[in-house]
């Protein structure tokens, strides 16, 4: 199954368990995900795929076990150094996460604003991957104003603009027909050429074929060496 | 610096989508600077008229009958070498008498019956400026009190201690009602950063995910508070000025107007009190913005 094995680990899971009182939303896993993988996880609705992804952002804690990203010990993070952890991230939520009173343009310049790049770069950046996600035209709307396909471009235009190290896509076709969706894929195809590393949620088993990846399988929280069905 | 004008543009871009609140903050801090600079402008103008006053205080020395003129002359020499003394006039009985005269106006008539001036020959006292403590003065009262020669001596004006007692209690109350005011200032900024903050909590959240520091994403909250401050400040001190010129008008018909010179806060104080207000407002937004970053 180890595909790259010839790369370095970027982000590494070890006996990693994460637990809501008694709901054991993930237990002991272990996976390693290396440089420019395109890796799919995969398991039915409350199998974990969320929490994984989480867990690696530190937008979830580990309850017990360890997690390595890009050589940092997310346990050990001080607070106030979270920023740099967020910004190797590129995240397309399963809820988008856009900020409603906020301009599209102003959602996705966040990101440069935040990372503090020059006012010439963030207009030239982002105009032109608003263009690549077809969302030239719509600069000033609101998020709320947009059909949820457009909402998800927006969401990943701005998971993509700064250039991130990973990309994460939480269900990225989720609620999407299949031009949309085919869209989505395709431009996050195009990012894992250009050097990304890659990771996406879903159950989506169509969307799994269309991309060559390795595909991890979540069952009740527990990494599952085989598909299921 | 592109981040400053980020930011700012931030902050007016969230007092503009709170405009309530944002204009109840700055109501609240153009009243208590209105309410504060009003004590101040009271006790600044309050103030002069008390040295005005005070430089005004005279002490009169009633001489015994029958002093020849060199008695005098040698009374005067040893008055104006006392400490304190700037000039000794002598005013004769007869100058008196025609200064009440002139003071009693319509009601001289009754002094007109007098067979005798009963008043006695004084000397009046000036004192030097920096000796017109009210301490000095009831001192060289004493002394001058025991020199030969002297009946009595009198410094009309004792009721301008009482009235200098009554001005101290005046600026403590005013003191300590302004640290109050500051003090709900601080806690109404407060609350309104709190409002804020927790109206965008989504908003914030989504800024922590994408990678911005703290300092990035409160920055703006900063801003917002200083503005709504200076804006509430200079909204209170121009109020001030409107009812100020309004009470001016007034007295300058009275005749009061050379009696009571009044005068606005000086520019230097308006700045001082604007700047205290922005650094109110700083340290309200400081103050919850540390508790809602512990949750
Ligand atoms: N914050 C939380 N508090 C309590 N339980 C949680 C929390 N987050 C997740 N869970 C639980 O953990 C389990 C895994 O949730 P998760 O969201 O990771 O599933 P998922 O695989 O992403 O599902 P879906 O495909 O529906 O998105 C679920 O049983 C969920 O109820
Ligand atoms: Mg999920």
């Amino acid at each position: 199954m180890s595909v790259e094995e010839g790369n370095a680990a970027l982000i590494r899971l070890f006996h990693v368990h994460r637990h809501f009182h008694a709901t054991r939303a993930l237990t002991d896993v272990t996976l390693d995900i290396y440089r420019n993988e395109f890796l799919f996880v995969t398991g039915a609705s409350g199998a974990g795929k969320t929490t994984l992804l989480k867990l690696l952002y530190r937008g979830e804690v580990a309850s017990q076990g360890q997690i390595l990203v890009d050589g940092m010990n997310l346990a050990r993070i001080p607070r106030r150094q979270i920023h740099l952890l967020r910004r190797k991230f590129g995240i397309i939520f399963q809820d988008y996460k856009l900020i409603p009173t906020r301009t599209v343009y102003d959602n996705v310049a966040l990101v440069l604003e935040a990372a503090g790049r020059k006012p010439s770069y963030i207009r030239k950046k982002v105009n032109s991957v608003l263009r690549t996600v077809g969302m030239e035209n719509r600069h000033n709307a609101l998020p709320p104003s947009l059909s949820g396909g457009e909402q998800q471009r927006v969401a990943v235009a701005r998971a993509v603009v700064g250039d991130p190290t990973i990309v994460l896509a939480d269900e990225p076709t989720g609620s999407l027909d299949t031009e949309s969706a085919g869209l989505i894929m395709n431009f996050l195809k195009t990012f894992h050429t250009r050097g990304a590393t890659v990771v996406v949620a879903t159950h989506d088993r169509e969307l799994i074929r269309s991309i060559p990846g390795r595909i991890i399988y979540l069952q009740e929280g527990r990494l599952t060496g085989a598909p299921t069905v | 610096m592109p981040i400053l004008k980020l930011h700012l543009r931030r902050a007016l871009q969230d007092i503009r989508s709170n405009r309530t609140l944002s204009l109840v903050t700055t109501s609240t801090f153009a009243l208590s600077i209105l309410i504060v600079s009003a004590a101040l402008l009271f006790f600044v103008n309050m103030g002069d008229l008390i040295d005005g006053w005070r430089q005004g205080i005279r002490i009169m020395t009633y001489l015994q009958d029958g002093l020849t003129a060199t008695d005098r002359s040698h009374l005067r020499a040893r008055m104006e070498n006392l400490y304190g003394v700037q000039r000794a006039a002598f005013i004769p009985k007869d100058q008196a008498l025609s200064r009440l005269e002139n003071q009693m106006g319509r009601q001289a008539s009754i002094l007109e019956n007098l067979d005798r001036n009963p008043l006695p020959d004084a000397f009046e006292i000036q004192m030097i400026a920096a000796h017109q403590s009210w301490e000095k003065v009831e001192e060289l009262a004493g002394t001058l009190e025991k020199l030969e020669g002297v009946s009595e001596v009198e410094y009309g004006q004792r009721w301008i201690k009482r009235i200098i007692n009554v001005f101290n209690l005046f600026q403590l109350t005013g003191t300590i009602m302004g640290a109050l005011f500051f003090m709900a200032a601080i806690f109404i900024v407060g609350n309104t950063v709190r409002l804020v903050l927790y109206s965008r909590r989504e908003e914030v959240e989504i800024m922590r995910l994408v990678g911005a520091t703290e300092r990035f994403i409160l920055a703006p909250f900063y801003f917002q508070s200083l503005i709504q401050a200076a804006l509430g400040g200079v909204a209170g001190l121009v109020i001030l000025y409107v009812m100020y010129r309004l009470i001016q008008s007034r007295i300058a018909t009275d005749m009061a107007a050379s009696v009571l010179q009044l005068r606005f806060l000086s520019p230097a104080t308006m700045l001082g009190i604007v700047v205290c207000g922005m650094l109110v407002g700083w340290l309200g937004c400081h103050l919850s913005v540390k508790q809602y970053v512990r949750i």
